[in-house]
């Protein structure tokens, strides 16, 4: 068992744990992610790591509720366990593989959509800690949404904040305001490294490839084991077929198709969508979306 | 009392029936039948049918128990040298080994010693009977990767000749293919798998899940500050092949593994599982091995219409034979000497159909098989919504990647001694499919039994 030390609701549907996983905490590195089951028959589903302390042997987690297992995780409080966590997994961040004097030379650029501010995180803070300000872009829908500011203000070089309805900070999507930095500001950039939604991901690329820019993105594909062992998170990168719990999760963004990518999400959608009603509603789900007698 | 030449019929699940649950297919001899079965063995000097058992279990030791109705003797015999007998009883291909060298296979049927095995273990089970464990400790640790016959086999003996044995798996849970590839139909999970798990633990084998060796710890740390004395791997073949053909990514295109690890490990053939699995209207499995076979079953039993699609002709096929004739009762439709070239995507990504051409056999090559060949112009479609590929798996790099010193082969197979299971790293053992590439459970058992002997001599020398 993996007992929960803090959980924080950090806005709607956004929730924040901190938990006791000895081994992830011991050897994990930013870019890597975990697996977890609430309670024993549970489905396992995969979580970015968002921050770890190796001295207490935690790791923090962020996660939305988007469906029948995030809602039912969401329950759980400080002093509740998790069944399983198995991690790390996947391949670090490629900027862990640089030295100090290689990043410093860089101009970083991060781009954070929605719940992907969390595994943002861990990279920013982690490039400070080697002596490099990145600037970071993060966008949510709404100023509601928005998560991790202030963390992420410690960390980062330049914030910026963007709401798509102009609620807080400038206002647009996140890519309007790559493009006000680079065409406007006159910055300019080596690297962005893009997270969140798959469909953000995919127009972040499209301009940065207009603008030169390269870019690696963090997919989120459908996972079971996340060892490797079944390909039902497979990309295509590049023209070659890839697992992302293995090869990735991050890749160049350029040679992603993001369309395929896209389309394999949708697998279980209806069933997935059938599940969180049931558990959402209880004993009061009474059918209504078409599926149930 | 029978005809002598025959086995004694085994009790089984109506195949109407069976097609449409999820219940153990083959219901086991009862006390009986076992006997009676039991005296068809000739008890020969120099008994070929123990040659033919990759663990050397003492058969005719075992079945002269049966014979004399001490059951509970015929288990402490088993028990010396298998420490998994419910599931060899069930899914070792006998019919080539054990069974195989049977003296009475000769002029009739073999002996049936996998249904006793497992009318045995069976019985011993019912009546909490468990093996027995270490007299005197050594004070000495042994790491084992991989929770799978190999691991288990490994750390049962090790465990039994006194070491403390710590095993790290990967997944929730321990069992490797006998629990994520096995179908519950042919090998019950909680009641055969789990207790026989139990038993291994009760010889005094610790079981870590959600360590994942290579990522949350290495070997060499294992061996530095863990403080462990050997290690032997076990970690097996998970990683599934894929054929390369247009269409492999769409919706409703998996690996076998993914299917039955959804169906088998998460239980997602439950109506309340909360892990979802395809509901499919026509599948074609594609493979003719074990896997696919047990790929197709599952998926007819959870509603579809289901096809074997394989490039050779049925004499080829390698999955069991028993396994084959199971299938065929069920429902399942042969499509032989068949390849897949496409797969065919609506306007939505999802499978519509699978274009295939007619295969016939020509000259054999190097292996002796005869190799299949494309009959021109014989392109057809068959429509589908579903396509699983059962093409076999490659053993996962992800240890030999980051342990150094470790020589894989050009398959990615780690290499290490038959006999003793030593690799080129010292302390380091390792044995099953992680060596071999895909093969068989029993042999995987074989290897654990060699690597625990390996590790014992190797300390041994060492203290």
């Amino acid at each position: 068992m993996y007992p929960i030390l803090r959980a924080q609701e950090l806005t709607t549907n956004i929730f924040l744990m901190d938990v006791k996983a000895r081994r992830v905490a011991d050897s994990c590195l930013p870019g890597q992610f975990v697996i977890v089951r609430t309670q024993e028959d549970g489905e396992r589903i995969p979580l970015t790591i968002c921050d770890y302390d190796r001295e207490e042997g935690t790791i923090t987690i962020v996660f939305q509720i988007v469906g029948a297992g995030t809602f039912e995780m969401a329950k759980l409080k400080a002093g509740d366990s998790f069944h399983d966590v198995v991690g790390p997994l996947g391949r670090p961040s490629d900027l862990t593989e640089e030295t100090p004097d290689e990043l410093q030379k860089k101009r970083i650029l991060f781009v954070a959509g929605g719940v992907g501010t969390a595994p943002v995180y861990p990279q920013v803070k982690w490039l400070k800690e080697q002596g490099v300000s990145a600037d970071v872009i993060v966008g949510a829908k709404t100023k509601d949404l928005l998560i991790l500011e202030e963390e992420m203000k410690a960390v980062a070089g330049n914030l910026y904040v963007t709401t798509d309805d102009g609620s807080y900070g400038r206002s647009g999507m996140v890519t309007k305001t790559i493009q006000d930095l680079v065409e406007q500001e006159g910055k300019q950039y080596d690297v962005c490294i893009a997270i969140g939604p798959m469909i953000m991901m995919k127009f972040v690329c499209k301009l940065t490839k207009e603008l030169s820019i390269p870019t690696v993105v963090s997919l989120n594909p459908i996972m079971v084991d996340g060892t490797g062992m079944c390909g039902a998170c497979r990309v295509t990168v590049g023209g070659e077929v890839k697992f992302a719990c293995v090869d990735g999760p991050e890749f160049d963004g350029h040679l992603v198709n993001f369309d395929e990518a896209m389309q394999r999400q949708q697998i279980y959608k209806t069933e997935e969508g059938r599940a969180f009603l049931a558990a959402k509603e209880g004993a009061t789900h009474h059918g209504g979306c078409g599926h149930c007698d | 009392m029978g005809d002598v030449w025959k086995k004694v019929p085994v009790r089984e699940q109506d195949a109407k029936e069976r097609a449409a649950n999820f219940e153990e297919v083959c219901l086991g001899y009862d006390r009986e039948e076992a006997v009676e079965e039991a005296q068809r063995c000739l008890n020969c000097k120099n008994a070929q049918c123990v040659k033919g058992c990759p663990v050397s279990i003492d058969i005719p030791g075992f079945i002269g128990k049966v014979k004399e109705g001490d059951i509970g003797g015929a288990y402490q015999v088993i028990s010396e040298s298998s420490a998994l007998p419910a599931v060899c009883g069930r899914v070792c291909p006998q019919e080539s080994q054990c069974e195989g060298k049977c003296i009475r296979g000769v002029r009739g049927e073999a002996v049936s010693i996998g249904k006793l095995e497992r009318f045995v273990a069976d019985w011993a089970r019912e009546q909490g009977i468990r093996p027995e464990g270490a007299k005197e400790k050594k004070g000495k640790k042994v790491a084992v990767i991989g929770s799978g016959p190999a691991g288990l086999t490994c750390a049962g003996d090790l465990a039994k000749m006194g070491y403390d044995v710590t095993i790290f798996e990967a997944l929730h849970e321990p069992g490797g293919v006998l629990v994520y590839g096995i179908p519950e139909f042919r090998l019950p999970k909680d009641e055969v798998v789990k207790k026989e798990i139990e038993n291994v633990k009760s010889l005094g084998v610790e079981i870590e899940t959600n360590v994942i060796v290579g990522k949350s710890v290495t070997i060499d740390e294992l061996l530095g500050e863990e403080g462990y004395s050997a290690v032997f791997i076990g970690s097996g073949a998970g990683l599934p092949k894929f054929m390369g053909i247009p269409g492999e990514n769409a919706n409703g295109v998996f690996s076998a593994n993914e299917y039955l690890t959804r169906s088998n490990l998460m239980k997602a053939f439950r109506e309340d599982s909360p892990t979802p699995i395809m509901k499919s209207r026509k599948v074609a499995v594609v493979g003719g091995g074990n896997v696919a076979m047990d790929a197709a079953r599952t998926a007819l039993r959870l509603g579809a219409e289901v096809h074997i699609v394989y490039r050779r002709s049925e004499e080829e096929l390698p999955a069991r034979v028993e396994e084959v004739h199971h299938a065929k009762e069920e429902g399942i439709i042969f499509d032989l000497l068949t390849n897949p070239v496409e797969i065919l995507e609506d306007e939505k990504g999802w499978v519509k159909g699978m274009t295939c051409v007619r295969m016939e056999l020509g000259e054999p090559d190097a292996s002796g098989r005869r190799r299949p060949v494309v009959i021109p112009g014989s392109e057809f479609t068959l429509e589908l919504d579903t396509v699983i590929m059962a093409l076999g798996t490659s053993p996962n790099p992800l240890i030999s990647s980051t342990t150094k010193g470790l020589d894989t082969n050009k398959w990615k197979c780690i290499v290490a001694s038959e006999e003793d299971g030593q690799t080129s790293k010292e302390g380091v053992f390792a044995g099953g499919d992680a060596v071999t590439g895909a093969a068989t459970v029993i042999l995987a058992m074989g290897a654990g039994k060699a690597g625990a002997k390996g590790i014992d001599e190797y300390l041994s020398k060492k203290a």
